[in-house]
C-alpha cells in the first residue's frame, strides 16, 4: 500500500473548510424485494431466492412493493421532506456483472422525497442541522464472490460467482445537501448524521439498519476550500463506508490527505476511494474523467407513483417518536447530565435499558448494570452489547433479586457472570451456587463476635461513638460470610452488640 | 373429407366441441403441413411437435370426459418466438438467446394453455422484433405465401406467413410500430394491436416497453377476435396492464357494422411514397364504407408528420437498456471466454457476435439518443411528439369513431430489396406507428390486390383506446362486404404452395 | 444538422458495451448520421410548454402486497448459466470497481 501524505489535523483545519455530501443507502426490511416477491430472508441458499424478475431473465418486468413505498415516505417524513405529488422511478443505465439488468431501477429527477432536514446532536450537546436533499427508491445488487486471487479481492481474481439473492432487495439512498459550517467538528458531524439516521431509521421499524451487515451503507463525499472562499473544491467520493466510527475516520483522513495535497500545490483527482478498515485510511479507487453518462430515462415498466395526500398525512400521524425527541424526554424522567445520556448511546445501551426496564426494573438499575457490569464485559469481549448473552428480562430479574434484598451488589456481579457463562437463568444460577444473602442472625451474630474479637481497636473506636469505623467491621463480617450478608443487618448487629445507637 | 387446415379457428373449435374433428387429428393436419410446406416458407423456428401433441391429447380427454372447454380449445396456434415458453426455446430471433429455454412461461402463453389452445411452434421474426420485414432473422429470412421471393412483412413475418400458408389458423404477433399489421397487411390476414396494456407483456421480451403490445393475428376477424379475448385482461404481474374488462371483442365481431358510425380519413397518411395500387384499394374501402352506411370525415393530425421521426428515437432508446441484459452472464451466448478476457472484453465481444446489424443500429442510435447533452433534444423532444400526437388523436375522436388508412405504404417487397437501406425499411411503419405512440387500438384486415403487382393491400382502422371492440364491429362489416364481393376470402386467391 | 463521427460511434459503441470492427465503425458512422439527421426534426414541434409522455396511459400507483411469491430453484435460474460453480453464476474476472 503506498503511503499516502498527510497534513496534521489542526494544519489542516487551520487552512481549509471542509464540506461534506453524506449519500446513505439503507437496506429496508420488506418480506419481499422491491419489484418481485421474491423473499429477502438472509442466509439462504446461492440464487435461490430469485425469478425472472430479479435475474433479469428476457420478457420478465418489475411490479412495485407496496410496502418499499410506504417505507420510503415514512423516511421521507421523518426527514422532514416534501413528499413528491407525482414521481416515476427511472433506469440508470450502465454494466456490472451483479446488475442482472445492467440498468438498476432507481429515481432520477423525480424522488419521492425532497427537501429536509435532520437535526443530530454532537457529543457537547450542540444541535447540528444537517439539510437533506432527497431521499428515493432504488434496488439493491447482487452479490460478487471473486475466486482465485490471494484476498478474495476484485484484484487479481481469476473468476468471479454470482449469487443474486440480494439483487432487487429494497434500498432507500439518503443524499443530503453540501454540509457546511461544521469545521473541525465535520467528521464529528458525519458519524453524528449517520447515527442519528439510523436510529431514525430503526424507530420507523422500516430497517433494522444494521451496518455491519451492510443493510446501511455510507458514502461519505468531501472536499476542502481555503477559508472564505464560497466555491467548493473537488471532491472525492469514499465508498462503503460500513461502521459509525468508520465514518468519522474516512472524513477526517480525507481532510488531511486533501490538505496535504493541496497544501502542497497540488490538485485533487475526482475519483472514488476504498476506505480501510485497517488503519483509517483510503486509497484511490476509479478515477472520473469525465461525468458518468448513465442515461437516465423513466423507467417505462413502472407506472409514475403518486402518494395521495390523505395516505401521506396517515403515515406522517402515524410516525413513532423521533429518536432526538425521546432520548431527551427519558435524559429528563431520568434525571441524568448529558455526557451520562451520551455515554449510553456510545455504548448502544439505550434500548437495552429500555428493554430492562419493561421487564419492571427500575430506571436507575437498568442503566447501572447495563452500563457497568455488562459494559464492561462487551468492552473486554469485544463485542457489541446488544451481543452480550443476556437478555433485558434476565438483567431486570438481577434488578429485582437485589432490590428486594436476596442478593446484593457483588452477589448480583456473580449471578450476571453466571449468566454470561451459560449457567442458566438468574434464579438457576443463584441456585447452583448458592448466591443467597445470608440474614440469619445466628449466622451472622458469630461472624460479628468474630470480627469484633479480631479487631478490638476499631471496635473501640465505635464504641466511642466513631460511627463511621463501623465499615471497617462491616467489611470484615463481609469477608468472613464471603460476601454473601445482608450488609445492612450486619451493621445493625454490629452497633448492638457493641451497644450504640445507629 | 373437411379440409382441416382451410377451416377457420372458430368453424375447427366447433369441430372439436360437437366431436366432428378430435384436436390430435386437427393438430396433426397441421403438423403434416408444417412439414409439407415450411421448408419452403420459413415460418417456424422450432416446431414442438410433441408439446402439441400432448396438449390436442389432453383437450380431447377433457371433452370426452365431459369437462367444459374453452373457446378455442384444440385450435392450433403459431406463436411469434419472442413469448417465454417454459421448457421450449425461445430466441427473439436471435443468435445470442440461441439454445436458451426459458424457466417460466408468458402469461400469455399461460393463458392460452389455460384455454386449451394447441400451440404449435414458436415463429420467426425480425431479430428482437426490429425490422419490417423479418429478414433481420438470425435464421434467415421467411417467404410471403403469396410470393416467396417477397418479404412477409416484420417483425412478425412468420405468424403471418404460417396463418396464409394454412400451417396454423390463429397466430400471436407484438406490435411496437406496426410490426403485427404490416405483416397482415401484405399476407391477406388479419392483425390487431389491442390497446397499449390490454394485453399482458410479461414474458414477452422487450423491444420498446412503452410501445410493444401482443395481439392477435388471424385469417378472419371473428377468430382475431376470439384469440383476442383469450389473451387480453388484466396481469398483476405487468405494472402497465389495464385493470378493466376486456371490451366485448367478440361480441363485436359477431355483430359487424358501419351503419350511422363516423369514420375519420387522415389527410396526412398519403401522397408521397405510397404506391399506386394501395391508394385506390384504400380509397375503394373508403368508399365501401360509405355504402355501408358510415359517414366519411376528412380530419387533419399534422403531429403524424413527426411520429416516424419520434418512433426511431424513442424505441431505440428504449431497446438499448432492453437489451443491455443480453451480456453473456446469466443466460444466452458467450463468446471469447478463454480464461484470459475480462467480464467487460467477453460482453462486448458476445454483444458483437451476438447481435445482428439492426439491432446494433437500434442500440448505438438509442445510447446517443439517451446521452447527456443529447437526451433533451432527442428522447426528450420525441416524447413531446408523443403528447401531440396523442392530443391529434383525443381531437380526431371527437368527430369521428374510428380512423382509417392504408396500413402501409407500399405492397411486400422483394427480399434484400431494402436490407441495408434502414431510412427505406422504416417507411414500411408509416401508417401504423402513430397508434402505438398513443397506445391506441388498431388493425390491419385485406382491402384487396394491388392491381400493378397483383399483392395484397391492408385496409388499417384505429379505434380510441380501450375501444377495441370497434375494431372488430368495424372489421368484421367491412370483412363481410369484402367477401360478398370478391365471392370469397382474399387469401384463396394466393397461390398454392 | 448533428454529424456523427467515428470516434463517436466508438464512444457509444463502448457505452453499448459492443466490440466494434473497425469496418462496423465506418459502416454505422454514415448509417447513424443519415438516421439521426432525419428524426433531428422532433426537435421543431417539440415546444417549451408540451409535457414530455413516458407512457401511452395515463396509470399511476400500480402496487403489489409485499407477499412472497414462490422464486424460481436455483437449478431454473442456473439453468441459462454459460458456466456457474458453486450454485452460482461462473462470470469472467471482472475488472472495473464499484
Ligand atoms: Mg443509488
Ligand atoms: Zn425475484
Amino acid at each position: 500500500m503506498t503511503v499516502t501524505e498527510l497534513l496534521s489535523y489542526e494544519d489542516a483545519l487551520e487552512s481549509y473548510d471542509p464540506v461534506m455530501g453524506l449519500e446513505v443507502h439503507v437496506e429496508l426490511g420488506t418480506r419481499t424485494k422491491m419489484f418481485c416477491g421474491c423473499s429477502t430472508e438472509l442466509g439462504a441458499d446461492p440464487n435461490s431466492q430469485t425469478c425472472p424478475t430479479c435475474l433479469g431473465l428476457p420478457g420478465a418486468l418489475p411490479v412495485v412493493n407496496a410496502i418499499g413505498v410506504e417505507s420510503a415516505i415514512k423516511i421521507g417524513l421523518a426527514l422532514n421532506c416534501d413528499i413528491a405529488q407525482w414521481c416515476r422511478f427511472a433506469r440508470k443505465n450502465y454494466f456490472y456483472p451483479d446488475m442482472p439488468k445492467n440498468f438498476q431501477t432507481s429515481q432520477y429527477d423525480e424522488p419521492i422525497a425532497y427537501n429536509g432536514y435532520l437535526d443530530v446532536q454532537l457529543e457537547d450537546g450542540e444541535v447540528f442541522r444537517v439539510q437533506i436533499e432527497r431521499a428515493h427508491m432504488e434496488e439493491d445488487t447482487g452479490k460478487s464472490l471473486h475466486v482465485g486471487g490471494a484476498t478474495g479481492r476484485i484484484h487479481g481474481a481469476s473468476h468471479s460467482l454470482l449469487d443474486y439473492n440480494r439483487a432487487g432487495i429494497p434500498l432507500i439512498e439518503i443524499v443530503t445537501k453540501p454540509i457546511e459550517g461544521a469545521g473541525a467538528r465535520a467528521p464529528e458531524v458525519a458519524k453524528a448524521y449517520v447515527a442519528e439516521l439510523r436510529e431514525l431509521i430503526k424507530a420507523l421499524g422500516v430497517s433494522e439498519a444494521r451496518m455491519e451487515q451492510g443493510q446501511m451503507r455510507c458514502d461519505v463525499n468531501l472536499s476542502l476550500r481555503p477559508h472564505g472562499r464560497e466555491k467548493f473544491g473537488t471532491r472525492s467520493e469514499t465508498k462503503n463506508v460500513n461502521s459509525l466510527r468508520s465514518v468519522e475516520r474516512a472524513a477526517r483522513f480525507e481532510i488531511q490527505r486533501h490538505a496535504a495535497v493541496l497544501s502542497s500545490g497540488g490538485t485533487i483527482l475526482q475519483e472514488t476511494r476504498h476506505f480501510h478498515e485497517e488503519d483509517g485510511s483510503t486509497t484511490s479507487g476509479r478515477i472520473k474523467e469525465e461525468a458518468e453518462d448513465y442515461r437516465y430515462f423513466p423507467e417505462p415498466d413502472l407506472v409514475p407513483v403518486a402518494p395521495a395526500r390523505d395516505w401521506v398525512e396517515e403515515l406522517r400521524a402515524g410516525l413513532p417518536e423521533l429518536p432526538r425527541l425521546r432520548r431527551k424526554r427519558l435524559q429528563e424522567s431520568w434525571g441524568i447530565a448529558d455526557h451520562e445520556m451520551q455515554s449510553v448511546l456510545n455504548a448502544g445501551a439505550l434500548d437495552l435499558i429500555l428493554a430492562t426496564i419493561d421487564e419492571g426494573a427500575d430506571a436507575a438499575a437498568a442503566r447501572k448494570w447495563w452500563m457497568g457490569e455488562l459494559a464492561r464485559h462487551a468492552n473486554e469481549s469485544g463485542a457489541e452489547l446488544a451481543d452480550v448473552p443476556i437478555t433485558p428480562a434476565q438483567v431486570a430479574r438481577v434488578a429485582a433479586l437485589v432490590s428486594a434484598g436476596d442478593l446484593n451488589d457483588k452477589l448480583a456481579r456473580q449471578v450476571i457472570e453466571g449468566v454470561l457463562a451459560g449457567e442458566g437463568d438468574p434464579d438457576q444460577v443463584v441456585d447452583k451456587r448458592g448466591l443467597k444473602v445470608v440474614s440469619d442472625d445466628g449466622a451472622l451474630g458469630a461472624a460479628v463476635d468474630e470480627a469484633i474479637a479480631s479487631n478490638a481497636a476499631i471496635a473501640d473506636k465505635i464504641r466511642g461513638g466513631n460511627l463511621a469505623a463501623a465499615g471497617a467491621l462491616i467489611g470484615a463480617v463481609m469477608k468472613l460470610t464471603r460476601g454473601q450478608a445482608d450488609a445492612k443487618r450486619v451493621r445493625e448487629l454490629v452497633l448492638e452488640k457493641l451497644g450504640v445507637q445507629g | 373429407m373437411t379440409d382441416i387446415i382451410r377451416l377457420t379457428a372458430a368453424q375447427t373449435a366447433e369441430k372439436i366441441a360437437s366431436g366432428e374433428l378430435t384436436a390430435v387429428e386437427v393438430t396433426e393436419a397441421h403438423l403434416a403441413r408444417i412439414e409439407a410446406v415450411d421448408e419452403k416458407v420459413h415460418a417456424f423456428l422450432h416446431v414442438d411437435r410433441e408439446g402439441a401433441l400432448k396438449q390436442a391429447r389432453a383437450v380431447d380427454a377433457k371433452r370426452a370426459a365431459g369437462e367444459p372447454l374453452g373457446p378455442l380449445a384444440g385450435v392450433p396456434l403459431a406463436m411469434k418466438d419472442i413469448f417465454t415458453t417454459e421448457g421450449v426455446p425461445t430466441t427473439v430471433g436471435s443468435k445470442i438467446l440461441e439454445g436458451w429455454i426459458p424457466p417460466y412461461d408468458a402469461t400469455v402463453t399461460k393463458r392460452l394453455k389455460a384455454a386449451d389452445v394447441v400451440i404449435l411452434g414458436k415463429t420467426n421474426m425480425d431479430e428482437f422484433a426490429m425490422g419490417s420485414s423479418t429478414e433481420n432473422s438470425a435464421y434467415g429470412p421467411t417467404g410471403n405465401p403469396w410470393d416467396l421471393t417477397r418479404i412477409p412483412g416484420g417483425s412478425g413475418g412468420g405468424s403471418a406467413a404460417a396463418l396464409a400458408s394454412y400451417q396454423a389458423p390463429l397466430a400471436i404477433g407484438t406490435d411496437t410500430g406496426g410490426s403485427i399489421r404490416q405483416p397482415a397487411a401484405v399476407t391477406a390476414t388479419v392483425g390487431v394491436k389491442p390497446t397499449y396494456g390490454g394485453v399482458s407483456r410479461y414474458g414477452m421480451v422487450a423491444f420498446s416497453s412503452s410501445l410493444d403490445q401482443g395481439g392477435p393475428c388471424a385469417r378472419t376477424v371473428l377468430d382475431a377476435a376470439l384469440l383476442h379475448e383469450v389473451m387480453a385482461g388484466h396481469d398483476p404481474l405487468d405494472s402497465t396492464s389495464v385493470d378493466a374488462p376486456v371490451p366485448p371483442v367478440v361480441e363485436a365481431a359477431r355483430n359487424g357494422s358501419v351503419a350511422g358510425l363516423r369514420v375519420g380519413v387522415v389527410q396526412e397518411f398519403g401522397g408521397e411514397g405510397y404506391q399506386a395500387g394501395v391508394v385506390q384499394r384504400f380509397n375503394e374501402s373508403v368508399e365501401l364504407l360509405r355504402d355501408l352506411g358510415a359517414e366519411i370525415v376528412e380530419i387533419s393530425c399534422p403531429s403524424f408528420t413527426y411520429a416516424l421521426a419520434a418512433y426511431y428515437l424513442i424505441a431505440p432508446s428504449e431497446c438499448s437498456s432492453n437489451l443491455a441484459r443480453f451480456d453473456a452472464m446469466r443466460y444466452g451466448l458467450r463468446v471469447g471466454d478463454d480464461g484470459t478476457k475480462s467480464a467487460e472484453e467477453v460482453t462486448a465481444l458476445t454483444r458483437d457476435a451476438g447481435f445482428g446489424p439492426e439491432v446494433k443500429r437500434r442500440i448505438m442510435l438509442g445510447t446517443y439518443a439517451l446521452s447527456s447533452g443529447y437526451y433533451d433534444a432527442y428522447y426528450g423532444s420525441a416524447q413531446k411528439v408523443r403528447t401531440l400526437i396523442t392530443r391529434d388523436f383525443e381531437k380526431a375522436f371527437e368527430s369521428v369513431d374510428v380512423i382509417v388508412s392504408p396500413t402501409t405504404p407500399t405492397t411486400a417487397f422483394p427480399i434484400g430489396e431494402r436490407a441495408d437501406d434502414p431510412m427505406a425499411m422504416y417507411l414500411a411503419d408509416l401508417c401504423t406507428i402513430p397508434a402505438n405512440l398513443a397506445g391506441n387500438a388498431a388493425m390491419s384486415l385485406p382491402c384487396g390486390l394491388a392491381p400493378e403487382d397483383g399483392l395484397p393491400v391492408g385496409l388499417q382502422i384505429i379505434a380510441p383506446a380501450l375501444k377495441d371492440d370497434r375494431l372488430y364491429r368495424v372489421g368484421a362489416a367491412v370483412e363481410a362486404a369484402f367477401v360478398k364481393k370478391w365471392g370469397h376470402p382474399l387469401l384463396e386467391e394466393a397461390p398454392q404452395l | 444538422m448533428p454529424g456523427i463521427t467515428r470516434e463517436e460511434v466508438a464512444h457509444l459503441g463502448k457505452l453499448a458495451r459492443l466490440e466494434l470492427s473497425a469496418e462496423e465503425l465506418d459502416h454505422f458512422a454514415g448509417q447513424l448520421d443519415d438516421i439521426i439527421g432525419a428524426v433531428a426534426r422532433v426537435s421543431e414541434v417539440a415546444g417549451e410548454d408540451v409535457p414530455p409522455t413516458s407512457h401511452p396511459l395515463p396509470l399511476t400507483n400500480v402496487m403489489r402486497p409485499d407477499d412472497v411469491r414462490p422464486s424460481l430453484t436455483s437449478e431454473q435460474a442456473l439453468s441459462g448459466a454459460p458456466a456457474q460453480e458453486q450454485q452460482r453464476f461462473k462470470v469472467p474476472q471482472i475488472l472495473g470497481e464499484d
